[in-house]
């Protein structure tokens, strides 16, 4: 399968001599729905800015399916829609005109432009708001309207830095199957976020990128069978004084009436049911302790000094 | 190195020239009325009632005088004003990063925003024209000096103004430019005299003056008299556009403030 994005050997070091990237190689396939994570600073952005050519690499080659960026920029540009981080739009413009202006600028004619963009923010649901200002959008509008003028030209790769940050869960959720949507009808997606529920529900394949250097570079479910720890917390119907003795697992007891129990990934939940029924406990409901992916994401990207300061739970407390 | 079609360079331009002029239309009461407002005045104050009793200059009456030199100021003054502010929100918003995502090239970018800035100096001078109309007859001497004086200097102050804005780092750096260097070098243009009424060494460091240049090739075309060869001045114009367009062109390719 055509690569959408190969990057190899990419240095970024900014004018202050900050070293964002070291090294980076990645490829992503077409089609592919790809999460690159990463703690803050540690180099996302900068390699999306430099695939949307606002950040200037500083040596290593990128490709996009299959172009050099340096050599074929209008080529590759066209095949891009970007969606930043940080809100960029016209505040005082009209949504309507904000999404047919980015069509201009690829190229397309008003009335393509003007069609397009009406499609695009009934999908994202910001039709009714066509003739209002984009200042008077709330947070959550203003991020689909981003995704809406990046769709506009309707290219293969969509970068999408933090899409939902701080879109409440509702409008994430429909962001989410929008997203999916966009994916299955061909589009291949680099997604950046801090919500590291959103890249495991979205995203086939993950790298994780620290202090500007790649540290994994894999499929998702692969990942996430690494895993060798579930944590779970159970609500019990009775009160207890002192954890109870559940043979071969690691019981806590948070309060009176609730339990958290740990479980290697070769134990069974049904096991620890069986245990706690055994002793007259019964469980009123259960929930996971933490996203899997969350987890993951603090063991591998913790530094060797760090695992022996804190324990886990302490270090996803700090990373929410 | 690949090319886009001229089609898509010539609709991405209209997009942006279209953008900018919707743009000082949308905020026409900071954009059209001050230029207005500050014009009679100035029609009412120094060519009217002082101008009354400063008598001719140059053959014409002080009115009649000073009428090509103030169309031309607030023209050199909008297409600047337009571009340097439009430009410099843009980036300090980053809504600037829409263009430079997109494929479109570089000369395209500046001569969008030029043709933004011209078309707002322009609307202003014939604004200006029309005001001047109720104090004074419209004198034509060559009409094609008039428009093309008008158009290169309009492209030059753009230019100006392109330039500014991408120096600029905060709100302050785009004001400093006008207030400082560009009011006091139109005053001392040669828009309310002749340099005939100074001494050698002003009238000669007068001549060091690119608005003097612009302001008398503007009279020439409207009534005939300049203190400059008109050819020169043209020289003069075509210097400063091609030389400013180049430079323009340089900053963006670097990427001066915008690209990292």
């Amino acid at each position: 399968m055509t690569s959408a994005i190969s990057i190899t050997d990419l240095f970024k070091t900014y004018d202050n001599g900050f070293q964002a990237l070291k090294g980076i190689s990645l490829e992503v396939a077409e089609g592919d729905f790809f999460a690159l994570l990463g703690a803050n600073g540690a180099g996302k952005s900068t390699t999306i800015g430099v695939l949307s050519t606002l950040v200037r690499k500083t040596s290593g080659s990128v490709q996009v399916f299959g172009k050099n960026v340096d050599t074929n920029s209008y080529e590759t540009k066209l095949e891009l829609g970007v969606v930043p981080q940080e809100v960029n739009f016209n505040h005082f413009e009209k949504v309507f005109d904000i999404v047919v202006t980015q069509g201009g600028y690829y190229g397309l004619p008003v009335k393509l432009a003007k069609e397009r963009a009406e499609k695009y923010l009934k999908q994202l649901g910001l039709w009714d708001k066509q003739n209002q200002q984009a200042r008077n959008l709330s947070g959550g509008m203003k991020r689909r309207l981003l995704i809406a003028r990046a769709l506009v030209h309707e290219p293969r790769l969509l970068l999408l830095d933090e899409p939902t940050a701080g879109v409440d869960i509702e409008l994430r959720r429909s962001t989410w199957e929008f997203l999916q949507e966009i994916n299955r009808s061909g589009t291949t997606i680099i997604l950046t976020t801090h919500y590291l529920e959103e890249a495991e529900t979205l995203c086939r394949n993950i790298a994780m990128i620290d202090e500007g250097e790649i540290v994994v570079n894999t499929n998702m479910k692969d990942l996430l069978k690494t895993l060798h720890q579930e944590r779970f917390v159970l609500d019990i119907r009775s009160e207890l004084s002192s954890a109870p003795d559940l043979n071969g697992f690691d019981c806590q007891l948070v309060d009176p009436a609730m339990l958290e129990v740990t479980l290697d990934s070769d134990q069974d939940l049904n096991d620890v049911f069986a245990e706690l029924q055994s002793l007259g406990i019964q469980v009123k409901s259960m929930r996971n302790k933490s996203n899997r992916l969350e987890q993951l994401f603090v063991s591998l990207l913790q530094k060797p000094e760090q695992k022996h300061e804190q324990n886990p739970v302490q270090k996803q407390e700090q990373l929410t | 190195m690949s090319s886009l079609p001229i089609n898509y360079k010539l609709t991405a331009f209209k997009t942006i020239v279209w953008k900018e002029v919707r743009r000082f239309l949308r905020i026409w009461v900071q954009t059209l009325v001050p230029p207005v407002i500050t014009i009679s005045l100035y029609f009412v104050i120094f060519g009217n009632l002082i101008g009354r009793r400063i008598g001719e200059m140059g053959g014409y009456t002080y009115m009649e005088f000073i009428v090509p030199g103030l169309i031309m100021m607030a023209v050199i003054n909008n297409s600047y004003a337009n571009v340097v502010s439009s430009f410099f929100s843009q980036k300090y918003q980053r809504s600037i990063e829409e263009l430079l995502v997109s494929p479109v090239p570089n000369y395209v970018i500046l001569s969008g925003f030029v043709l933004g800035g011209v078309a707002r100096g322009l609307a202003i001078g014939v604004i200006a024209t029309i005001i001047s109309l109720f104090f004074s007859g419209l004198h034509m001497h060559n009409l094609l000096i008039t428009l093309l004086v008008v158009l290169m200097s309009s492209i030059v102050f753009s230019l100006g103004g392109f330039i500014n804005a991408i120096f600029a780092n905060k709100f302050d750096d785009i004001t400093i430019i006008p207030t400082f260097v560009l009011t006091p070098l139109i005053y001392l243009g040669g828009v309310f005299y002749s340099i005939e009424l100074l001494p050698e060494f002003w009238r000669l460091v007068s001549q060091l003056n690119p608005i003097f240049y612009m302001v008398n090739a503007f009279r020439f075309g409207i009534l005939g008299v300049s203190d400059v060869n008109v050819v020169f001045a043209f020289a003069m114009l075509v210097l400063f556009t091609v030389v400013l367009f180049v430079f323009s062109l340089f900053l963006l390719h670097r990427g001066k403030g915008l690209r990292h």
